[in-house]
């Protein structure tokens, strides 16, 4: 029995994994885009639709609605290698567990994330953002995304041994996604005013950066906690 | 370090050690806040602008401090239950959250009392009370974690992770505060703390903020004497502390 | 080595722990001279543990299921996968659903491992759950070429091992508060 070990082996298996059971079961992508959606459209009705009022609150509304449709696929992000072993063949494999969980946080952000980047035209459209807001709002869907998937599977690490871990999740997370909140809303609001943004861009990429080497180690020893 | 707290890592032994310093830091409380509220509430002149409702810091500041205080002391705890699997430093993580949630809350009381007559509201969005507001939120988070769990041992050591990664947050999230603060300065009126304070102001604000220190020790190692207790609650030591009433 | 032992001794507990998922509250697990928690990496290369939750997802295929694990454990996928599974009884249904197979065959799903890998040691929680004698038999088979090889087993089991193991040890755990 042959064994070679081969990091982007295992990252790319446990990515493809988690892609091709989203495929399968398309409403786990759907399901929260329409969320985003209903969300978005809820504004409007509560605020009154003057065009001046929305493309104000845009920012907000659109990151306010990307951080909680983003915490419902959290939710199941471990929960079905939890209940049914992977999480323990995964941690009894003789790969680092942090690359595991990279390859499981990348496939989140491409079904969550990358979906919701894509649609920003359309909410764009319906908030009555013009088009520098809108490139401004793709950045830092672009950069934010990721970080919630990042942050966010912290939480769902340490919940998914528990057996009503969602709402617990919330609490756990939401505090942890302001930082990220406060500068994308503010690089949108920035470049409504024609303004350079490059800033707060760029604390979101460090952000990043930081969570991209940190996040797998707290994810990794948060899963084995829940597993043991 | 790991021989040092080589010893500590057996139960019996940190319970003795708590039990060496509980006195220390009750006396010290006691001393300290008897002294301090006398000198600042009655005895401190009043401020010139504020009148008399300035006093309020004397509760407010010393909390503020101690809710930052209590949360790094209780990551701290988290990093060497961690690092080198300390049972009983996760107890101390737990003993610390309830103290560190609640002097968090009396910050943010005595702050939106003061704000009242300051601000002429109850609540407003300044920084500071906003990151007082999250790490309250934090703290939180922490404790229903740990509740949440049934396997009180996976409980402990989630809420380790958990304070681990909230004071690598807590900078950002204070910083991000602060920024986002300075971008919308419209709401809020002129930070008044920022002038040089008056030394006999400062001197009964120290003998507080150390009062307040001693206190989080005491109810902290108080409770960490609990938690002790009742894990080992079937071993013979416990059983014979028992016995002797 | 057998662990007996009646409902609530700990044979899973024991068996998690010396897999590595929990740690003891006190001593240690020690794997050739060394302790599994100092170098569990290695640990796992020669680990092969199969629990009552046996890692075979419900959505994908007897073929995916298997793949996916050759791959995590670093092994190669290159092999002929359907005459295995036809060899362990799952001829026809390589490419359905797991969880439409019957229970015993979801089993022989996950036990299709047992075919596929170099590890030196076997940690088995029940692993005749819900097989038939025929599936039992098969895999004790699969056990005496393991230990022929110089292989160890640890396993939990309610039956009664049928084929003759010369070297089977039983150790029992007693119920106790």
């Amino acid at each position: 029995m042959l064994r070679q070990h081969s990091y982007w082996q295992l990252f790319s298996a446990v990515c493809k994994k988690d892609l091709q059971l989203a495929f399968r079961q398309r409403a786990e992508i759907v399901n929260p885009l329409l969320f985003f959606l209903i969300v978005i459209t809820l504004f409007p009705l509560a605020i009154g639709p003057e065009p001046g009022l929305l493309a104000r609150m845009a920012p907000g509304i659109i990151w306010v609605a990307a951080l909680l449709s983003t915490m419902l696929g959290l939710d199941k992000l471990f929960r079905e290698d939890f209940n049914d072993g992977s999480l323990e063949q995964l941690i009894a494999s003789s790969y680092p567990l942090s690359l595991t969980v990279l390859g499981k946080v990348v496939a989140h952000w491409i079904i969550t994330g990358v979906p919701l980047v894509l649609m920003t035209p359309l909410f764009a459209l319906l908030l009555n953002l013009d088009n520098q807001a809108l490139l401004a709002t793709v950045l830092t869907l672009l950069l934010g995304t990721p970080l919630l998937s990042f942050i966010g599977a912290i939480g769902a690490g340490l919940t998914v041994g528990l057996q009503k871990g969602g709402i617990l999740m919330s609490l756990l997370v939401l505090p942890l996604y302001i930082p990220v909140l406060i500068f994308a809303t503010s690089a949108i609001d920035t470049s409504t005013m024609s303004l350079d943004y490059s800033g707060q861009l760029a604390i979101l990429g460090a952000m990043l950066v930081i969570a991209v080497i940190s996040a797998p180690i707290a994810i990794s020893s948060a899963l084995k906690v829940s597993v043991s | 370090m790991w021989k040092w707290l080589h010893p500590y890592a057996k139960a019996e032994r940190a319970y003795q050690l708590c039990n060496t310093l509980l006195p220390y830091f009750a006396v010290i409380t006691v001393v300290c806040m008897l002294v301090g509220w006398v000198w600042g509430l009655a005895y401190a002149p009043a401020d010139y602008q504020q009148k008399d409702s300035y006093r309020i810091i004397f509760i407010h500041v010393p909390s503020a401090i101690l809710s930052m205080g209590a949360y790094s002391s209780m990551a701290i705890a988290a990093v060497i239950a961690l690092v080198w699997q300390l049972r009983n430093a996760e107890l101390a993580v737990i003993a610390i959250a309830p103290v560190g949630a609640c002097v968090t809350a009396i910050a943010l009381i005595t702050g939106a009392a003061w704000g009242k007559p300051m601000w002429g509201a109850w609540w407003v969005w300044d920084a500071r009370l906003t990151s007082e507001l999250i790490l309250l939120f934090l703290y939180l988070g922490v404790l229903s974690l740990y509740h949440a769990f049934e396997d009180k041992k996976a409980a402990g050591r989630a809420a380790s992770i958990l304070a681990i990664v909230g004071v690598i947050n807590l900078p950002i999230i204070h910083f991000s505060v602060e920024w986002w603060n300075t971008l919308h300065q419209g709401a809020t009126i002129t930070k008044f703390d920022t002038k040089a304070i008056d030394s006999s102001m400062f001197w009964p604000l120290m003998v507080n903020i150390v009062a307040f220190a001693g206190f989080v020790g005491t109810v902290t190692l108080m409770r960490l004497k609990n938690e002790i207790l009742q894990r080992e609650k079937h071993r013979p030591w416990v059983r014979q502390l028992l016995n002797r009433g | 080595m057998q662990l007996a032992g009646p409902n609530g001794a700990g044979k899973t507990s024991l068996l998690r722990i010396i897999a590595g998922f929990s740690t003891p509250d006190e001593g240690q697990v020690i794997w050739q001279g060394e302790s599994i928690a100092k170098n569990y990496d290695e640990f796992a290369r020669e680990l092969l543990f199969i629990g009552h939750k046996t890692g075979v997802n419900g959505q994908l295929s007897a073929i995916e299921n298997v793949r996916f694990w050759l791959q995590i454990q670093g092994y190669d996928t290159k092999q002929d996968l359907y005459s295995l599974l036809a060899k362990i009884g799952l001829v026809g249904l390589e490419d359905v659903p797991v969880r439409t197979l019957s229970a015993g065959q979801q089993r022989r799903v996950a036990l299709i491992r047992l075919w596929l890998n170099n590890a030196k040691l076997w940690v088995l929680d029940e692993p005749f759950t819900a097989l038939d004698k025929a599936g039992i038999a098969f895999l004790q088979q699969r056990f005496l070429s393991h230990l022929a090889q110089g292989g160890a087993i640890l396993l939990t089991t309610h039956q009664d091992l049928t084929t003759h193991f010369n070297e089977l040890q039983t150790v029992t755990l007693e119920y106790r508060h």
